[in-house]
């Protein structure tokens, strides 16, 4: 078993005393800008990214993707104490979660929550230790036609998955291929849509995209609801923890049910947010006691969490092998990787084993410790939201100010910051996602890139998108992605037919 | 295709709520005329086929056509909805503290650019903690400062990342 062997060279490299450092920092700072409002896994690890230029990558790392497993983790404790979901993931978690608090029962929920959270993590990290290679393996045939419809088939799935309307998909997306053509071409060297503005030559980064959109739009979102914190206290003792662990297994079919939602939606740039809501529906519809669900039952907290933690963690896939990400978050460590130096892609495991095996190994140990943080810590995380919000807002908006600006030391940036909160706050309240836009910007210059060689390759004509089996299939996938909302509309008015 | 949202929301407009029918034909107005932007750079910059191939605006071009498509199908259906459409974009209540974040954000981005960061961070941070949140004086100046203080440290002396900085922090020598 070659994995096995990888994975223990990787124990190796995340087991030395300044990387478990960095892992605690990392799910310190994570559960942090998790319980906070206006901070997320995405923005957070965006605004933290420039300051680990200067660090070992698989450090960098580390910490990054810690950063993310904490925000997972803190995300519940906001859901189930005040009935604030902390992340847009944790929103399912509420439905039964906060019921749960008020009912005295908080401890059970958040010891509910943590333990499924871990369990999701960790059938994705181990689907990823023996897929990833075999994947990666797979795609060192890719050629550039192959990379397009795989980069195709990404972006079809966003139109066919999401809950919003697909002409509001589609625009999130345009927009943010379009602002990734701005600026120099690198192939021709030509400018495009600069308009001789010198500030738009190195075009727009995603990271002040993401900070805005995240970060600042977030935050005057939360000033519309008007935040006032009314929250249940919450103790965490080993009893009541082990209690709840006894009542767990009776559940593993819903374990089993969501990990395996929460994987393929992350795989496929579901993301986490519709994995945890749909694995909510699907619990409460399989349930033998549909009614008890949002009045304080177990199992809704169980199935969003297992489903968001699962989705999270397996977005790192496709991100690792193919160099594409399969949500924000995975987007913002992508474009830490390049930064480093490192091409993310099937290579990536040729090249830089260590890295990668570093990293995977660190995020089995990163949901221990974050498990393990998480259970202890409780309470003193819980003070953090008793801080009024006319603190909070003004500092998270210094925070997203200077991670905007060290991103390249530019003013221009905090400028844009503000206008893609501005478009954040718009898009929220009009239903446009602004995922595919983030990860539009991140793929676009490769994806055009891609596009053009295949384009050179055919003189031209599409016909290399089904010129051999490989290419043709994931095309016609891609395809069938795109269009599977009217699939879904056939089907469902057949049954409607068949069933009076 | 026409979008499948028509989702329940009549709820009903108060008095100086603003309808979600306005800002949508707003925003997918301005998304077109972006649209049109791409679709014309794109074109100035080449849209075929050059000695080394596809030209510059060869695939931006198409990005522009479907954004324009598509921006163009939620502006119609707004339209076509523009009467029956009774969704609540925001209600008044719920706008003014937008706007009460919004304005004191666009100054502090304005005087980041002359004054670097700490000053109207500290400004901005004791401004919402006396204004909303009704502190006394001291907390509100400790906090305001503080917190400006601890980002120096942090990013300055210890990461070595440099801020900007402003006329304030010159003559004190930075």
């Amino acid at each position: 078993m070659d994995e096995i062997n990888n994975l223990f060279n990787g124990f190796a490299v995340a087991l030395t005393l300044p990387n478990i450092a960095y892992m605690l920092i990392g799910i310190t700072l994570g559960v942090l800008i998790g319980v906070l409002p206006g901070l997320g896994g995405a923005n957070g690890i965006a605004i933290l990214l420039p300051l680990t230029f200067s660090m070992n990558p698989t450090s960098a790392i580390i910490m990054l993707s810690c950063i993310y497993w904490g925000a997972l983790f803190g995300g519940a404790i906001t859901s189930i104490l005040f009935n604030i979901p902390g992340e847009p993931w944790s929103v399912a978690t509420t439905f039964d979660g906060y019921p749960m608090a008020q009912q005295g029962k908080a401890a059970q929920a958040l010891t509910a929550a943590f333990t499924s959270s871990f369990i999701g993590a960790f059938f994705a990290v181990a689907l990823i230790t023996f897929l990833a290679p075999v994947l990666a393996k797979f795609a060192l045939n890719f050629g550039p036609a192959e990379y397009f419809a795989v980069q195709l088939l990404t972006f079809c799935s966003f139109v066919g998955m999401s809950k919003e309307p697909p002409a509001k998909v589609i625009v999130s997306m345009m927009l943010g291929f379009a602002l990734a053509a701005v600026g120099m071409d690198t192939v021709t060297g030509q400018l495009r849509m600069t308009y001789g503005f010198p500030v738009l030559l190195k075009g727009f980064d995603f990271l002040i995209a993401v900070i805005g959109l995240f970060g600042i739009g977030e935050i005057l979102l939360t000033m519309e609801e008007g935040l006032a914190f009314k929250g249940k206290s919450a103790k965490l003792n080993p009893k009541v923890v082990w209690e709840t662990w006894k009542t767990l297994p009776q559940y593993w079919l819903t374990f089993l049910r969501s990990t395996a939602i929460g994987c393929w939606m992350g795989i496929t740039p579901g993301g986490a947010t519709p994995a945890s809501f749909m694995s909510y529906g699907i619990a409460q519809r399989m349930s033998k006691d549909p009614e008890s669900f949002g009045k304080g039952q177990i199992e809704g907290v169980l199935a969003p969490e297992t489903a968001a933690h699962a989705a999270g963690t397996s977005a790192l896939l496709p991100m690792l092998t193919l160099g594409i990400p399969g949500s924000p978050t995975a987007a913002v460590l992508l474009g830490g990787l390049m930064i480093w130096g490192l091409q993310p892609g099937p290579m990536l495991f040729v090249e830089h084993k260590d890295f990668v095996w570093g990293l995977i190994a660190s995020m089995y140990l990163g949901n221990i410790v974050g498990l393990l943080v998480v259970l202890t810590t409780v309470p003193y995380w819980a003070a953090f939201l008793r801080i009024p919000f006319s603190v909070i807002a003004p500092v998270i908006v210094v925070i997203c100010a200077i991670g905007a600006y060290t991103v390249h030391s530019a003013m221009f940036d905090v400028v844009m910051m503000m206008v893609f909160g501005l478009v954040g706050y718009l898009f929220k309240k009009l239903k446009y996602p602004m995922a595919p836009m983030v990860l539009a910007l991140v793929l676009g210059d490769m994806a055009e890139a891609s596009f053009r060689q295949s384009m050179l390759m055919s003189q031209g004509s599409l016909s290399i998108f089904w010129s051999n089996g490989l290419v043709g299939g994931i095309f016609a996938l891609a395809m069938l992605m795109l269009v599977w909302p009217l699939v879904g509309g056939i089907v469902g008015a057949l049954r409607g037919k068949a069933a009076p | 295709m026409t979008t499948p949202h028509d989702s329940p929301e009549q709820e009903e407009a108060s008095a100086g709520a603003t309808l979600t029918r306005g800002p949508e034909l707003v925003v997918g107005l301005i998304i077109m005329g972006l649209a049109g932007m791409v679709i014309t750079d794109s074109m100035r910059v080449g849209i075929g086929w050059g000695d080394e191939g596809p030209q510059a605006g060869y695939f931006p071009f198409y990005i522009g056509l479907i954004l324009l498509a598509a921006s163009g199908t939620v502006v119609v259906t707004t339209l076509l909805k523009w009467g029956k459409s009774q969704a609540v974009f925001a209600t008044r209540e719920e706008l003014v503290p937008v706007f009460q974040m919004l304005v004191p954000m666009v100054i502090y981005v304005v005087a980041m650019v002359f004054l670097g960061i700490y000053l109207p961070s500290a400004i901005l941070i004791g401004y919402f903690m006396r204004h909303h949140g009704k502190f006394a004086w001291p907390p509100s100046l400790g906090v305001s400062i503080g917190v400006p203080l601890t980002f120096f440290l942090v990013f300055e002396k210890w990461f070595l990342v440099p801020l900007p900085k402003g006329p304030i922090e010159n003559m004190l020598g930075f």
